[in-house]
């Protein structure tokens, strides 16, 4: 090292750096900088002591507080459904209708059907509950199986052709792959059913050989005046919602190839209170009965 | 650390060369009688009577709110005070006072300088009383500037022990008042007197009786002269008509003791009132020299005023040689013009004016205040649903605020669209078809609203609806716009 320098004017020991003439003066840190300083290093001491630290090869120091994040929610998770257990045990014990008319329990389930719903049902029917081709909105008042409170939590128990022995089943057969019907009078019964909700028929159709076609084949299910059945899930016809679409090209080809959409059966996969909640939030979106 | 070389301050190129922290100069203010003094003492058991008491003073709103005058209510966010309650999205009345505060300083300031730092301040308060106990126990200026120089003897250490001790007991109680506002008081006296009370009051308490103990204890005149920007910004707001604490140097100068004022007077010269006894510096809690003018330090407390007044009665001159004077009228005295004072001025006018104006804006917007509301959100997905028959309908959150005592009633309506109706989920429609929410006193209650539009309504994107509820027994309304959204055509 070299020798101790020190600058005449301030009377301060250099660094001995010397950047064009002039040179850094080797004051020492202010005392608050350095004592923050020790403490920092001790606290990292008592930090290493109490939590977790040290990576090792196959594990690391736990630490003696044995702190771990996983921990900390699963005890906070806990500590949530131990908060909700009244509300939650409330709603297994009350029955739907009481729940609905009842603005604590009401406010409860919404906010809990909301969330599961998200969660569980929101991948099919989407977010807003508005559904895709094929997946029902939830919003509207047209229910195939029923919009009453039981029958949604029916639903949402035992789910729609999910192999569940409760199952709400229903066929819609494929006329045309089958050959049940020929072509043309699919295109007629096609174009009838349109002409029902006020839809263009296809060109060259016989709209009451149409009718004929459907007294014959389609009534039985979807009733005479084509305005379904519930206990069959089969849709009404007449109105403006379509869950396949409602052009003249879809419903042939729902009469060709027959349709058959599948809900899982979530009893047992999720919990009483919880598919309470969702009857009850489904109900609520607007279209309930 | 070496410590600098002796300097001057300056060296001949004008460079300051000195270091840049001044260690303080412990300030040791004598004990002081006289009006200024009888005034600060008056205010000071007025403030802190008022602190230490006030939470416990009681106020009966019944059986749906809690009977303390005076409650910042965290967890149920409000706030009482008497006979006003407050919700957070009110807080505009606190903005009211906000600015009520800084135009009254302002007009404290026009018209008599510091008088906020000098007799109201926190700071000076706390200080004055922590001085106080220090005088108790440790005796007078002069007690005390040979007890800090002597070493320790066990006088000086129970001396030292009984004081720090009477200090942190004061802020501790500080600290104990400050917890009592956010609870009720006669709960949380009864929770802390068995250990019971909740971490955050351990923790508050603990917070203010440091603060009260380093700033009023240790800091004293450091916070008012390197810590508070009021100082600063007073200097800005001063002007030549506002009077302040002021040596009046016309009558003072040139300084001299009373023996020497007789030789000089009798030789045909002039002499001033001044006796340069010093008092002023003694009593001054932070430790400066009147007579060197208006300076930042100066807190304008007036007992430089009380201590040369007595000194002007002992050598048999007149009063006042230090009041509330301004530059002014020193220079028109010089002059041999009369003394011009004047209150009544367009600055001081125009602050009384705003103080006034929005006091009165405060007091008209409280005694309106709607008691009834509605907020609505429009459903973001779906934007509307479109029905079997037709037919449009939108789903709206609505929150219904109550903030009366009593539990309410309201009906909703919709208006906007011809036909238009609105269900409410959950509730039964009364006989005209508008649902009936009952909503808890003192609280909100959401509900789910549905509005439908008739089939074949002629709708376009987005119509401008209102939401109407009325308190079906006093009739008190509230309405809220939002939209009613139908499929592009």
């Amino acid at each position: 090292m070299a020798k101790k320098e020190v600058d005449a004017i301030s009377g301060v020991e250099t660094t001995g750096h010397e950047w064009d003439g002039l040179k850094e003066l080797n004051n020492p840190l202010p005392r608050w900088w350095v004592l923050t300083f020790y403490i920092c290093i001790a606290w990292s001491i008592v930090y290493w002591v109490l939590m977790p630290a040290w990576p090792l090869v196959s594990d690391y120091t736990h630490g003696i507080r044995n702190h771990s994040q996983r921990t900390v929610v699963a005890e906070e998770v806990a500590a949530l459904e131990a908060a909700r257990a009244g509300n939650a045990a409330a709603l297994v014990d009350a029955d739907l209708q009481t729940i609905k008319s009842s603005q604590d329990l009401l406010q409860f389930a919404m906010a809990n059907g909301r969330a599961a719903f998200g969660d569980n049902c929101a991948p099919c029917h989407g977010t807003g509950a508005t559904g895709f081709t094929g997946y029902p909105n939830l919003n509207d008042d047209e229910w195939l199986w029923g919009g009453t409170l039981d029958d949604i939590s029916q639903t949402i128990h035992y789910g729609i052709r999910s192999g569940h022995d409760e199952a709400r089943t229903g066929d819609m057969l494929a006329f045309g792959r089958d050959e049940l019907l020929d072509r043309d009078q699919i295109r007629d019964v096609a174009s009838y059913v349109v002409s029902l909700s006020g839809g263009s028929p296809a060109e060259g159709a016989d709209i009451a050989n149409g009718e004929t076609v459907f007294a014959d084949n389609c009534a039985a299910c979807h009733g005479e005046d084509a305005k379904g059945m519930q206990e069959l899930g089969a849709p009404n016809l007449t109105d403006n919602i379509w869950l396949y679409g409602g052009s003249i090209e879809t419903v042939m080809e729902t009469i060709t190839n027959g349709r058959g959409g599948v809900m899982p059966a979530w009893t047992g996969r999720l919990d009483e209170a919880t598919i309470k909640s969702l009857a009850v939030y489904v109900h609520s979106l607007g279209g309930g009965q | 650390m070496k410590p600098m070389p002796p300097t001057d301050n300056q060296d001949a190129q004008g460079a300051v060369d000195a270091p840049l922290y001044v260690a303080r100069k412990k300030v040791y203010p004598q004990s002081v009688r006289g009006t200024f003094r009888t005034l600060k003492w008056t205010f000071m058991a007025l403030a802190l009577g008022v602190y230490y008491l006030l939470p416990f003073v009681r106020w009966d709103r019944g059986p749906n709110a809690p009977d303390q005058a005076v409650l910042v209510d965290f967890p149920n966010r409000r706030f009482y005070f008497f006979f006003i309650e407050i919700w957070p999205q009110e807080v505009y009345y606190l903005t009211g006072l906000l600015i009520m505060a800084a135009m009254v300083l302002f007009l404290m300031n026009a018209l008599a300088g510091r008088v906020w730092c000098g007799y109201m301040c926190p700071q000076t308060v706390w200080t004055d009383l922590f001085y106080a106990v220090e005088r108790l126990i440790e005796g007078d200026r002069r007690d005390r500037m040979i007890l800090d120089k002597q070493g320790w003897t066990l006088n000086k250490v129970g001396e030292r022990v009984t004081k720090h001790a009477l200090w942190l007991l004061i802020a501790w109680w500080t600290g104990g008042a400050w917890v009592l506002y956010f609870s009720d008081a006669p709960t949380l006296v009864g929770q802390l007197l068995r250990g019971q009370a909740p971490f955050s009051a351990y923790l508050w308490i603990g917070i203010l009786t440091a603060t009260t103990y380093v700033f009023a204890g240790h800091m004293r005149e450091q916070v008012c002269v390197y810590m508070c920007p009021w100082p600063r910004i007073q200097a800005a707001l001063t002007d030549e008509w506002a009077l302040n604490v002021t040596y009046r140097h016309d009558r003072g100068e040139p300084r001299m003791s009373v023996k020497e004022a007789k030789k000089v007077e009798a030789a045909g010269d002039r002499a001033g009132d001044c006796i340069d006894c010093l008092q002023c510096v003694a009593v001054c809690p932070t430790g400066i020299d009147i007579r060197d003018g208006a300076q930042l330090e100066c807190i304008q407390c007036g007992l430089c005023i009380d201590a040369c007044n007595r000194i002007m009665d002992k050598v048999g001159r007149p009063r006042g040689l230090i009041a509330y004077d301004n530059d002014m009228n020193m220079a028109r005295r010089e002059e041999g013009k009369a003394e011009v004072y004047r209150p009544i001025r367009s600055r001081t006018l125009i602050y009384a004016g705003i103080i006034v104006f929005v006091a009165g804006l405060m007091a008209v917007t409280l005694f309106n205040r709607t008691t009834a509301g509605i907020a609505v959100i429009h459903d973001r997905n779906p934007l509307f649903v479109t029905l079997q028959n037709g037919s449009i309908r939108n789903g709206y959150t609505a929150r219904l605020i109550n903030k009366e005592l009593q539990p309410r009633h309201y009906a909703i309506s919709v208006e906007g669209i011809d036909g238009a109706w609105v269900e409410a989920v959950g509730v039964p429609p009364d006989l005209n078809g508008h649902p009936i929410v009952a909503v808890r006193p003192d609280t909100t209650q959401e509900v789910r609203l549905l509005v439908h539009t008739p089939a074949g309504s002629d709708l376009a994107e987005s119509t401008p609806i209102t939401f109407r509820i009325r308190d079906v027994k006093t009739g008190e309304e509230d309405t809220v716009s939002d939209n009613f959204k139908a499929p592009a055509k």
